[in-house]
């Protein structure tokens, strides 16, 4: 490979912000890379128009290889250990026997094999297809194209770096002396959409006309090229998901069936790193580090759709190059599954963001403001729904709000006799041989010890739960339950996420509305916190009340039957209105969680976080009298102590008006050391100051070796976040701050205590 | 709803629904209930209601339209740029020519054709194969009339008949052996474009049948080289319609062949087909379909070379051909009011016995027991049937020596030519050729640099180019159906055009189909380079 550095063009400053987000966190992973001015690029290459620019991130270690000899290189070590590979030779279907890879037929014969790695790239979906049982991997191709131009007169020199001008959407870099540019337009054609296409195969074609807009960025960029003779222009399609990650991992139904495709253009940068994970998936079931972003599981058949994912790769594709600010949402593929209430919360200004393809309120846009002056705004500042979702926290604080959680993962475990209870006890690593009626909150553990899920348990009856996890979690943790279920048991797990509507009434007043609807009595001595009861609200029955709503306020989760979820809503409101109620959405309840060191799985915990790694050795109980998966590896940890804490951080001289926000992967520094990163970060009302989550490692100063990190260590620290490179003071805290509660009723911090220990 | 078709149509139904509308109500019902035969006058007892009903026929398309839209909601003129484009792009084929002929590049470049209906279902058709026996590529273009079933048969089965009568002695010989052993037969077509879904697969061998019959004949006549081409054409034509006329004659037994073999000889098509080996261009017409020629001369000017004259009532020649056949006592009766008996608009064609065989010899066959009605034919005998056959299948032959200059060939359906000229015609095809010589700047030969190119590019963007038709065939009938009566591309007349409901398009509009040939003129210099 031929080291050529690579330079990141900013032609606008919230371009050179993204940059600098991106710069501090290289730097703390040791890829060397810092900011240069316009001056200094012009320097490292000679044909660049700098005129437009602001600036430019320079990452000089940065090299380019041919993946042509990177495959045959790849071919030849593999050959010489023994492997076989038969070119010219397509699978037809993978064979499976019980819900387990037994070999692959192809087109000149069976082989047999225990493991089966999808890595067909753009075919992968169709091949996906192809099984008895279908694995869907969510994918689709566009036409990408790109240029290649004979040798300049003066040919470049072959370590001329690599030029990434995003907001020109192209990319520039060296080829035989010539020069290689492609990009990621704005209006992608997307191919391939029935799969295999022998004639669109041969229809690819260059198309000039679509490659004008990046033909012309690239003489703007480098005007001298005007002269340069063109080679041809290549049409070489690329394969992208519906999330603009890569998807790996093996498939839920079906053992020993694993995925590695949807590189979304960076197949050879990110090849060698996805390999190893996946190969370490392989062999040791799981990878060493947390992928959940790039699981297969991430995604379910409702992401399948031909005609969602040909919509949504051309909303993929250009975002590539896009700048990508704190909290944007997809466009394409929306509304394909909303609550009861969508129409209803729509018409009162609700904002949407998506989730599993769920539709989830962001917040309501009251009747006055300008609403289309709020969509359009882009800003790594502070956003203008701050005074929306102001007033939301305010309510839910000194009144009460509803909103509409019916996302969430929902089953339902039930057995003939103790089997179910039996299951969940190893399963889960609280103790859930509670009384009728209780919640438990705790973690779905693996052997490690860490979190494969994070959920509320309801106990309805002695032999029958009610499950609640977060909303992407709908694959993933069936297939995890699906596995540890004893095959021929009476039990029976069923998702009944599309059967409820789930509201959540937050704030002090929720228990009057409640009570007025259901005359019955909703004190804390008749209804204690974190307690399940079915009752009638309105005129509706069975409604599956709790008393719990996943940000520490008080208030009831109402799971309603989705028939009655109108009726219910409408009771809700009307009823509520004396006591100032109003719709709220996500945006609010993640400021409150967060100000509450409310963890969330898929952001804060993941595989390879342990309860005990974040505060929650409460939601533990190693000696429930039976054990459970990831117990020895607790048990262990409490001996050793952690080597990372989830940390709350409150930063104290940050200006919310004038300066950068918080995001999310900001580094953390512990007495001028980086000791982690954040993994989620909100405004606290309350507080009035960010807070953000992150986890703080003891990093040796001399070794780089991870230490046991201990409660004296982080409160011994001084801790500073850096925000696309400007540090600033942050408090750390292990646990919420108390005042938050003060002026709570006491059974309240009953329930908190509950959740969090000590 | 009739408000929401444009003034237009109703000011302009003139042109060919007024014949439809004249009758009003009354008429139309009696049309529906027997199909769509738009090409068989069936109202021409109503002689002279033409000028009296112009100023009503507003008011009758009203009526008419009432009545024949079950579901009002049919009429969606929305139709986006992108859903016209879908429209009339659907029955896109395109092809390149890539095989060498004995080492020569073809003189045919490549083809792009495409079809739009009017009728439902559509009663054109089109084919296009290459000999395999026998060097030559045959275009053929199929208008059918009172239903789609002659035109069906004859796309299928005509350029066999031609294949195998350019075959010589030998090639026959090798048939008929591989026939008589059960061994498979030699491949006689390879299809480039199909004439569209064969309902015939059942009675395919008796087509063999008889196409052995054919060419044992040709045996026996012991020419060593086979016809020549123009002999060969002539005679395909002429024999396949005879055996058409044959085989509803011969007893069947099969009621579904019997069946089928009745409604391809009582319905009928005009075809026009060309032959192109080398530089020898053959053109047969029988009927109103249309060849011609876009020619560019050395001073780059375009013209326009027709090579079929139309088979109809305002050709001289016919005329007098068709007076020299018959008695002079029927001078009068033979063309009445433009049509054949005052029947049929084309004085040649495929199928149509009614026009053919003699008034016994119809109701002896008809008297065999078929249903008529369920079989949608329409049995009628015209005034002033005295001399049958009054129509033919034999075509008139063309034969054109390709020069370099000679750079496409158009064949289409009268759908095309009613609306637009020849020189229109070429005209369209040259603006495409332009447009897409400009749309693909040939790297190849002419090397860009990137200046020039992004230029050119952004003038073309500037110019909106790139949205054109890929397809020449395509953008001819995009003009033919979008072109108002001053000569202006209207889309919004091209929109509604499109969004008729099916039981109106036949009254605005024909069945359109064409294929642009476009011939390798280097290759053409090139064999009379080579003598």
């Amino acid at each position: 490979y031929i080291r050529t550095g690579s330079v990141f063009l900013a032609q606008t400053q919230d371009r050179l912000i993204s940059l600098k987000r991106i710069n501090s966190r290289l730097n703390v992973i040791g890829i060397p890379s810092e900011i240069i001015s316009p001056k200094k690029v012009a320097e490292l290459h000679p044909l660049l128009n700098v005129h437009d620019l602001v600036g430019a991130m320079h990452v000089p270690e940065d090299a380019v290889v041919s993946s042509a000899d990177v495959a045959l290189a790849l071919a030849s070590a593999a050959s010489q250990n023994g492997v076989q590979i038969y070119d010219r030779t397509s699978v037809l279907h993978v064979m499976v026997k019980k819900g387990q890879v037994t070999g692959v037929e192809t087109d000149k014969g069976q082989i047999e094999c225990q493991y089966f790695v999808n890595c067909a790239g753009q075919w992968a979906y169709e091949l996906g297809l192809s099984n008895e049982e279908p694995v869907s991997i969510p994918l689709h191709a566009c036409e990408h194209f790109y240029l290649l131009t004979r040798p300049l007169e003066t040919p470049l020199q072959s370590n001329t770096p690599t030029i990434v001008d995003a907001d020109g959407r192209i990319y520039i870099r060296n080829w035989q002396g010539g020069i290689l540019s492609g990009g990621f337009e704005k209006n992608p054609k997307p191919i391939f959409t029935e799969g295999k296409n022998q004639l669109e195969i041969q229809n690819l074609q260059e198309d000039w006309d679509h490659f004008e807009p990046l033909l012309s960025s690239l003489l703007r960029r480098m005007p001298d090229l005007e002269t340069l003779e063109i080679l041809k222009l290549v049409n070489c399609p690329e394969t992208f998901t519906p999330d603009m990650r890569c998807i790996m991992g093996e498939s839920p139904s079906v053992r020993g069936y694993f995925v590695l495709a949807g590189m979304n253009s960076a197949g050879l940068s990110f090849g060698g790193g996805a390999g190893r994970y996946l190969a370490e998936w392989m062999v040791h079931g799981s990878p060493s580090e947390n992928i959940w972003e790039l699981d297969l599981k991430r995604f379910g058949a409702l992401q399948s759709s031909r005609t969602f994912l040909r919509h949504r790769v051309m909303e993929v594709m250009p975002l590539l190059y896009d700048l990508k600010v704190p909290r944007w949402d997809f466009q394409t593929g929306r509304q394909l599954r909303t609550s009861p209430l969508y129409d209803r919360l729509d018409a009162q200004g609700a904002r949407w963001m998506e989730k599993h393809g769920f539709e989830r309120p962001k917040y309501f846009v009251p009747p006055d403001k300008d609403l289309l002056a709020l969509e359009q705004s882009k800003t790594f500042y502070k956003p203008d729904w701050f005074e929306i979702v102001e007033s939301e926290v305010k309510c839910c604080k000194e009144a009460v709000c509803v909103i509409d959680m019916s996302s969430f993962t929902k089953f339902e475990i039930t057995s003939t006799g103790d089997q179910a209870l039996e299951v969940l006890q190893y399963l889960f690593s609280n103790d859930l041989d509670v009384p009728v009626g209780h919640i438990v909150h705790t973690g779905m553990l693996n052997q490690g010890g860490g979190y494969e899920n994070d959920c509320s348990v309801a106990r309805l009856s002695k032999r029958s739960f009610f499950m609640i996890s977060p909303t992407d979690q709908q694959v993933h943790c069936w297939a995890w339950l699906k596995k540890h279920m004893p095959e021929d048991s009476n039990l029976l797990l069923e998702d009944v996420t599309w059967k409820y509507t789930a509201l959540n009434l937050i704030g002090p007043r929720a228990v009057d509305v409640l009570s007025e609807l259901s005359y019955a009595p909703m004190t804390p001595d008749h209804f204690p916190s974190l307690f399940c009861k079915e009752m009638s609200v309105g005129y509706a029955n069975g409604i599956r009340v709790m008393s719990m709503t996943h940000t520490g306020e008080p208030g009831f989760m109402l799971y309603i039957p989705i028939e009655y979820a109108l009726h219910v809503y409408n009771e809700v409101m009307s009823v509520g209105q004396k006591y100032g109620i109003r719709n709220a959405g996500y945006y609010a309840l993640r400021s409150l969680r967060i100000e509450k060191f409310f963890a969330f799985w898929g952001q804060d915990l993941n595989t390879l976080t342990t309860p005990l790694e974040c505060g929650r050795e409460s939601r533990v109980k190693l000696e429930k009298g039976m054990d459970f998966i990831g117990r020895d590896a607790l048990l262990q940890q409490k001996q050793n102590g952690v080597y990372k804490r989830l940390t709350m951080f409150i930063l104290d001289d940050h200006d919310t008006d004038l300066d950068l926000w918080p995001w999310w992967g900001e580094p953390i520094y512990r007495n001028g050391q980086y000791a982690g990163k954040t993994t989620s970060s909100a405004y606290s009302y309350t507080l009035e100051r960010h807070v953000c989550l992150g986890f703080v490692h003891n990093f040796s100063e001399d070794t780089g070796e991870e230490q046991v990190v201990t409660a004296d260590f982080i409160n011994r620290g001084e801790y500073e976040i850096d925000i696309a490179g400007h540090r600033f003071q942050a408090k750390a805290k292990l646990y919420p701050v108390t005042s938050l509660f003060t002026h709570k009723r006491r059974k309240e911090d009953v329930e908190l205590s509950d959740l969090h220990g000590k | 709803m009739p408000s929401t078709l444009p003034f237009w149509i109703l000011k302009n139904s003139a042109r060919s629904g007024i014949a439809a509308l004249q009758g009003g109500k009354r008429l139309y019902s009696r049309w529906a209930s027997n199909g769509n035969e738009a090409r068989w006058r069936l109202f021409s007892h109503l002689p002279g209601t033409r000028k009296s009903s112009v100023p009503c026929s507003g008011f009758a398309l009203q009526k008419a339209s009432r009545h024949t839209s079950t579901e009002e909601d049919d009429f969606q003129l929305q139709l986006s740029p992108q859903q016209v484009n879908e429209v009339l792009r659907a029955g896109e084929s395109a092809h390149k020519i890539l095989d060498l002929v004995s080492g020569v590049p073809n003189s045919v470049l490549r083809f792009e054709s495409n079809q739009l209906a009017a009728n439902s279902p559509v009663e054109d058709r089109r084919g296009i194969a290459t000999c395999l026996q026998t060097n030559g590529l045959m275009f053929g273009i199929f208008d059918g009339h009172g239903g789609h079933a002659c035109a069906q048969a004859v796309s299928e089965r005509l350029f066999y008949y031609v294949a195998v009568s350019l075959m010589s002695q030998q090639t026959l010989e090798r048939m008929e052996g591989a026939v008589e052993s059960m061994k498979p037969l030699l491949p006689i077509l390879h299809w480039l474009k199909r004439p569209g879904d064969s309902i015939y697969k059942d009675v395919t061998s008796v087509h063999l049948d008889h196409l052995r019959v054919y060419w044992q004949e040709l045996l026996d006549l012991h020419m060593e080289m086979g016809l020549n081409i123009k002999e060969a054409l002539t005679h395909s034509f002429q024999r396949l319609d005879s055996d058409i006329s044959l085989e509803v004659q011969a007893p069947l037994e099969d009621e579904m062949t019997r069946n089928l073999s009745l409604q391809v000889a009582f319905s009928g098509a005009t075809a026009c087909m060309a032959h192109v080996d080398g530089v020898h261009l053959h053109v047969a017409n029988a009927g109103d379909c249309r060849a011609i020629l876009g020619v560019q001369e050395d001073n780059g000017m375009w013209s326009c070379l027709p090579l079929t004259s139309d088979h109809n009532a305002w050709n001289p020649a016919e005329l007098s051909r068709l007076k020299r056949e018959h008695p002079e006592s029927e001078d009068r009766t033979v063309i009445v009011d433009h049509r054949l008996l005052g029947v049929l608009m084309p004085c040649r064609a495929f199928g149509d016995v009614q026009l053919k065989w003699s008034k016994e010899l119809q109701h002896s066959v008809l008297e065999r027991g078929f249903d008529t009605e369920a079989l949608n034919i329409y049995q009628f005998t015209p005034p002033h049937y005295y001399t049958p056959p009054y129509l033919t299948a034999k075509p008139e032959v063309t034969y054109h020596r390709l020069r370099p200059q000679d750079k496409f060939l158009v064949l289409a359906s009268d759908g095309l030519w009613d609306v637009l000229g020849n020189e229109e015609v070429v005209r369209l095809v040259v603006e495409h050729l332009a447009e897409a010589g400009r749309h693909k700047p040939d790297l190849a030969q002419r090397p860009a640099n990137l200046g020039l190119m992004q230029s050119l590019l952004l003038q073309r963007k500037a110019q909106g180019l790139h949205a054109a038709d890929q397809n020449a065939a395509t953008r001819l009938i995009r003009h033919a159906i979008g072109t108002n009566e001053y000569g202006e591309m209207e889309p919004e007349r091209l929109t509604a055009m499109l969004t008729l409901p099916e039981d109106l398009a036949r009254m605005y509009r024909d069945d359109i189909t064409v294929t642009v040939v476009y011939f390798n003129s280097d290759s053409i210099d090139a064999y009379y380079r080579g003598g």
